[in-house]
């Protein structure tokens, strides 16, 4: 891993914190003094790993901006849970505008505080999967295009959530969703569609693209505060679960990030300037059913009529995940 | 200082004198050759402490400026036509934030079928997005009102959108006086933002809103609209005292004290409808003209003020409701609710379609002769013959096709032989 | 800024909106009962000893006191305890059990080396409590009530405190340095020791204390009938082992048999190893693997040289020559006569059978019950005799130094409360933290650190302590592998994973978390994510 290991036997780099290591090694989340961008009294769902993903976020890019942060909100779970009149959760400068045009509004901001002179004030974009996969693509890829200085962070839950969990393009492989039932002949969402936005980031060659899960808060933080290095266009692409749209227990938010990567159905990287830098590597690496099972979206693969077939499809998935960024640890492979 | 210029080129010199920090802008005839040289002015330095964004669409443009006026930017842009659709979304919500934004519409019909050429369609489409629509007469006009624009949409927190006519202005070189920085300066102070991202003082912008508030917002919106109202004309005399020119303004009455029939039209065929007027008054006739400068927000009390003595009123414009009839008609009617007065809807130039002296006075002298009906929608010049042919064919073929294709094969386009 | 109206809000309101209301279950901070402390049988508080030491410096005379707090013999538990907190440690599961006797010896030695003691910090209560026998029960029971404020009275028959620790196990095993050192710590409190004073007859010393507990422990070897020739040097392993502490260097040949397979075999065949037998063998009856004694202790036999003879018994000693007959197992493992005979040279055999205890002391004691040649106690070690206690080797329980160190303290806390005429304070034993309450994800791959051993050669000849101490890094490594079971180690990562924001740190150095119920949804995300199981989930009364 990129991020200092910490020389600590119990826990390690894996506790947000811990009473024996030194303030300055402990993750931001850890502190009292962080900076709780989102605040108590949001009305997300019971374990809602949007709500964390961007706390974990905002406040490390708060620390390493020392406060000098603006957010952009596109439409989605996080604004409409953040916002609903007459009360908000931010506790930063933050702008939501339209479902699509986050990354465009971002860029607005970072050209506006470039005009003014102020640009030791820093810009975060961020969207869910929706605003940013799909519907906010093209707007995406051109503050991509034109090295805006803007982090963009998508929070996928590989779905529109919002609306009612409908499929999105980052919605996997078999998965329900509202408008993918477990009906017909091909149960779930089709294989074959869909599409990774950290690679087609990487092919606009900007400075920075990484992914994260909210199950790994020291490589989470360490990628914000890694991104903040840099000037120009950054996109991070953070996995969190939703426990109401996969169907899945409240507490197991984090577990399920985990096992995403560990399955090696989500791969944690880093690239810079196109080229992958870093490769979080599986610790313990875990057969995809393990991670499919406590999911009802891909329940139908288990009931009357298992689907092994298509669980081997999704293994399959992940094990070409693995091979095409290395994820198992050297010797493994 | 009086130069022979380009309308797209003097607009462009009036936008740099207002000191934009923001520009995000995509290309779309006939906008083109305004946010061009714009482009040259950042990268020459005319226009400083300015940020140029290649936006990757027109909806992008909207929203860069969104977000720069939210950080407090005084920004601009310019579009047409599909330009102005594809922003739509974001031009209802940059006035729902309320964010002065201030953008060119060089305007330009909407397709399909496609078409490049001037009429507006595109501006009325957007008529109750919530922005300020000014059209402009001239490019004189047009390098005026967006003077006046920045100062009207800063002092009261809403978005202003600069109508002139695609190609019709942007593309004519006339003589245009264009003002000095120094009287610019003096005239739009430098930007107070409303709200500001600050992190020095945070606040949320864009907050949801459910039934318990909404209508309040809207009515909100409203009540500056209204205001608009007073302040426009506020700032036209202030500038004409800046200036020394009357520019700006709600309405640009022409001959209409006295006058029975009145011609209501706006932007460039002002001009036409004015040497109409003339020659008619020269006939002994009793017509007259009015402009509408701001079209949105809707004059209303001072249009019926302008026709309040008139008997006839011809509204002709470049645009209608397709299905139900005129636009600024319908906006006119309301304005001459019970008083005794006619209203008759024409539409005209439609697509680049030129409006002719002697067409609009053939218009004219049959609304005067009673030979129309006020009733119905009117389309001047239209080719009837054509249109019936068309509509022959479809009542005897089954699926008669495009009718723009066959109308076009009928009057013998070069294009339409590619399809025969 | 003259914000416009609903559009634009002031930050942070939404804390008006208390989600707490959506609650069905809470979170609330609890503490398991580590499988260390279930398994120690001296009551220690392992986890949280651990817990102190892990914080290194200061921490480790923390760690000490706690430990003291139940055991006064931290250096010597570190040296001879079997450790059944390292059998019970979950983290075996996961790699290796945590070195948890490692780190007590680097305590308890570091207590040596600084000095640190102890002082009774309550008021004299003017009761006298007679203990007899110095060894660790009876220590152990003395230490505690003087603790209390009792005025204790210890009488050893012996020339030296320390009972089996002294005279059973060898010096090699526990240096006499650190014996001595804790033995004097617990007299340094004000407790009386009286040497070579057997008491023969406890009704006639009964009434002059309010209590007395017995720990006379059991150091009779027990003996086999063998048909032996007249030239034949048979000893028993308790008498070898107790002369030698006494200076008395046994005559044992140069090939030494030993007969039996508990742990004092293997001590009596190490022994014979170091007062130069060119070889000792081990003669037992049954397997290696259905050998009482201690793996430790017969890996370390076997790494000294000493052999062993498995599946024999011993029919015949002569002079130099043992006749053996091989066994074999029956279906129940029991060891069945097979005739097959063969010779063994032997220039002396040593028993080491069990052992039994001297209960002439308690005749006439009435109430008293004796079974099995061990004293009959209740679950307070209270024999049937009012006011008189038992514990050690002479009452019915394995036999260890730490088992009667816990008896020793648990006899203490009963005479304490015996004589205050109060129940005693209930002991809180809360469900065990199996390794599935754990989240071991969070913790790092940790591979055990072993202590260092003395070279071969030096344990062929001396009786220098063979397994050695952790240097400090080490032993504050092996104590932070250790995983806190069922108990918050304050690693923030409920305060971390709430999505809510509604775990509040405490900022005070000792303080750990609180849930803000204002704002807790109850999702269960800071239960999933403790990696000890220190935070469980109960319903909300709705």
């Amino acid at each position: 891993m990129a991020f200092q290991q910490i020389k600590l036997y119990q826990t390690g780099t894996f506790v947000a914190g811990n009473r024996l290591l030194d303030p300055e090694q402990r993750s931001v989340q850890a502190r009292t003094g962080r900076s709780n961008s989102l605040t108590s009294g949001h009305r997300a769902c019971r374990g809602c790993g949007e709500a964390l993903g961007a706390r974990y976020v905002l406040d490390a890019a708060m620390r390493a901006t020392d406060g000098n942060l603006v957010a952009v909100n596109s439409t989605g779970c996080l604004e409409v849970f953040s916002t609903p009149y007459p009360e908000s959760s931010w506790q930063l400068p933050w702008l939501h505008s339209l479902f699509g045009n986050g990354p465009a509004v971002a860029a607005g901001v970072a050209a506006a505080l470039r005009a003014q002179g102020r640009e030791d004030i820093r810009v975060v974009g961020q969207a869910g999967d929706g605003g940013t996969v799909d519907i906010g693509f093209g707007t995406l890829s051109g503050m991509f295009e034109r090295n805006d200085d803007v982090l963009f962070v998508c929070y996928d839950n590989e779905g529109y959530m919002n609306t009612g969990v409908q499929r999105s393009g980052a919605t996997p492989p078999a998965a329900t969703t509202a408008n993918t039932k477990a009906l017909g002949g091909t149960p779930g969402n089709v294989f074959g569609q869909g599409k990774s936005v950290p690679l087609i980031a990487m092919a606009h060659e900007i400075p920075y693209v990484a992914t994260a899960t909210v199950a790994e808060l020291r490589d989470l933080e360490y990628k914000v505060e890694k991104a903040m290095t840099f000037r120009g266009a950054r996109y991070l692409h953070v996995f969190v679960p939703c426990p109401l749209g996969w169907g899945a227990a409240s507490a197991d938010t984090v577990k399920l990030a985990r096992l995403a990567k560990e399955t090696g159905l989500f791969p944690v990287f880093e690239a810079e300037a196109g080229t992958v830098t870093e490769v979080s590597k599986i610790r313990r690496q875990v057969p995809v059913e393990d991670y499919l099972r406590p999911q009802k979206r891909f329940a139908h693969l288990f009931g009357d009529q298992p689907r092994p077939d298509v669980v081997a499809r999704l293994q399959a998935r992940a094990d070409r995940n693995i091979a095409r960024f290395g994820l198992l640890p050297e010797g493994d492979e | 200082m009086l130069r022979q210029v380009e309308g797209s080129q003097a607009v462009a010199r009036a936008v740099t004198l207002c000191r934009p920090q923001v520009i995000a802008a995509y290309p779309i005839s006939p906008q083109t050759h305004i946010v061009e040289s714009l482009s040259d002015r950042v990268r020459t330095g005319e226009l400083t402490s300015c940020e140029y964004l290649m936006v990757e669409s027109e909806f992008g443009a909207m929203s860069a400026c969104i977000g720069a006026s939210g950080a407090g930017a005084r920004t601009y842009t310019a579009t047409s036509s599909q330009g102005l659709l594809f922003m739509a979304e974001a031009l209802f919500n940059a006035s729902g934030l309320g964010l002065p934004i201030v953008m060119t519409v060089a305007n330009r019909a909407i397709g399909a079928p496609i078409n490049i050429w001037n009429d507006h369609s595109d501006a009325m489409s957007m008529r109750d997005s919530g922005w300020i629509q000014l059209f402009a007469e001239s490019n004189q006009e047009a390098v005026d009102l967006h003077v006046q624009a920045y100062r009207l949409a800063e002092s009261l927190s809403v978005p202003v959108m600069v109508c002139m006519d695609g190609f019709v202005l942007t593309h004519a070189f006339e003589e245009v006086d264009l003002p000095s920085q120094e009287q610019v300066d003096a005239f739009v102070p430098p930007l107070v933002p409303q709200q500001l991202l600050d992190p020095a003082d945070p606040v949320t912008i864009g907050a949801m809103v459910g039934p318990e508030a909404f209508a309040e917002v809207k009515y909100l919106m409203h009540v500056k609209q209204m205001a608009a109202l007073d302040e426009i004309p506020v700032i036209a005399e202030d500038f004409l005292r800046a200036f020394g020119r009357a520019s700006g303004g709600l309405l640009k009455p022409y001959r209409v004290e006295d006058a029975e029939t009145v011609v209501v039209a706006l932007g460039s065929v002002l001009g036409t409808v004015e040497e109409v007027v003339d020659a008619m008054r020269d006939d002994g006739l009793s017509v007259g003209a009015l402009g509408i400068t701001c079209f949105r927000p809707w004059p209303v009390a001072e249009v019926r003020e302008a026709l309040g003595r008139a008997k006839r009123v011809v509204v002709v414009e470049k645009a209608f409701a397709v299905g139900a009839g005129g636009i600024v008609g319908q906006n006119v009617r309301d304005a001459t609710r019970n008083l005794p007065v006619d209203v008759y809807d024409v539409v005209a130039g439609l697509g680049g379609r030129p409006i002719t002296r002697a067409s609009l006075r053939r218009l004219l002298d049959d609304v005067v002769a009673a030979r129309v009906d006020a009733s119905r929608l009117h389309f001047l010049d239209l080719d009837v013959e054509l249109v019936q042919r068309e509509l022959e064919r479809a009542r005897h073929g089954a699926r008669p096709g495009p009718h723009a294709e066959n109308m076009l094969r009928d009057i013998g386009t070069v294009a339409s032989g590619a399809y025969e | 800024m003259d914000k416009p109206f609903a559009i634009t809000l002031d930050v942070g309101t939404s804390r008006a909106n208390k989600t707490g209301s959506w609650r069905t279950e809470r979170a609330v901070y609890t503490n398991r009962m580590p499988p260390c402390n279930d398994a120690c049988p001296a009551g220690e508080n392992v986890q949280a000893w651990l817990y102190e030491a892990e914080e290194g410096g200061a921490g480790y005379e923390r760690a000490w006191r706690k430990i003291m707090a139940d055991n006064p013999f931290p250096a010597i538990m570190g040296r001879v305890c079997y450790h059944p907190c390292e059998t019970a440690c979950n983290r075996a599961q996961l790699d290796e059990a945590v070195g948890i006797n490692s780190v007590e010896r680097f305590v308890g030695d570091e207590a040596i080396r600084q000095g640190w003691t102890v002082s009774v910090e309550v008021p004299p209560t003017g009761k006298r409590v007679l203990v007899i026998g110095a060894g660790p029960s009876g220590l152990s029971a003395a230490y505690h009530l003087a603790l209390r404020g009792h005025t204790v009275t210890i009488k050893e028959a012996g020339p030296m405190a320390g009972g089996m620790m002294r005279f059973g196990i060898p010096r090699y095993r526990l240096s006499r340095d650190v014996l001595d050192a804790e033995v004097q710590r617990i007299l340094d409190l004000g407790v009386t020791l009286e040497l070579d004073t057997k008491v023969g007859d406890l009704e006639a010393v009964r009434q002059d204390y309010d209590a007395v507990f017995l720990a006379v422990g059991a150091q009779l070897g027990r003996r086999a009938y063998i048909p032996a020739g007249e030239a034949a040097h048979v000893l028993d392993a308790v008498s070898m082992l107790r002369d030698l502490e006494s200076g008395e260097k046994p005559l044992l040949g140069r090939r030494v048999a030993v007969y039996g397979g508990g742990n004092t075999a293997m001590d009596a065949a190490r022994t014979a190893k170091r007062l130069g037998a060119s070889e000792a063998i081990v003669v037992y009856r049954r397997t290696k693997d259905r050998m009482p004694a201690h793996e430790s202790e017969l890996r370390e036999a076997e790494d000294e040289g000493v052999l062993f003879k498995w599946l024999s018994t011993i029919k015949q000693v002569d002079g130099g020559r043992l006749t053996v007959e091989r066994m074999e197992l029956d279906d129940t493992g029991f060891p069945r006569a097979t005739g097959e005979v063969e010779e063994l040279d032997a220039d002396s055999l040593v028993l080491a059978l069990g052992q039994d205890t001297d209960l002439s002391l308690l005749d006439g004691v009435p109430g008293l019950v004796v079974e099995d040649g061990v004293v009959a106690v209740g679950s307070d070690m209270m024999t049937g005799c009012p006011g008189v206690f038992a514990g050690g080797d002479m009452v019915p329980h394995e036999r260890s130094v730490t088992v009667a160190v816990g008896h020793g303290k648990r006899a203490a806390r009963h005479i304490d409360a015996w004589l205050s005429g109060a129940a005693p304070e209930p002991v809180a034993r809360p469900a065990l933290a199996t390794f599935d309450t754990l989240n071991t994800w969070y913790y790092s791959d940790a591979p055990r650190a072993h202590r260092p051993v003395l070279d071969r050669a030096r344990r062929e000849s001396t009786f220098d302590e063979v397994v050695l101490g952790h240097d400090e890094s080490t032993a504050l490594m092996e104590a932070r592998r250790c995983m806190s079971c069922g108990n918050c180690f304050g690693c923030d990562n409920c305060y971390g994973v709430c999505p809510d924001n509604a775990v509040i740190k405490l900022d005070d150095p000792g303080g750990k978390y609180l849930i803000d119920l204002d704002y807790c949804k109850g999702c269960g995300l800071c239960v999933a994510e403790c990696p000890s199981g220190a935070i469980q989930m109960f319903p909300e009364r709705i």
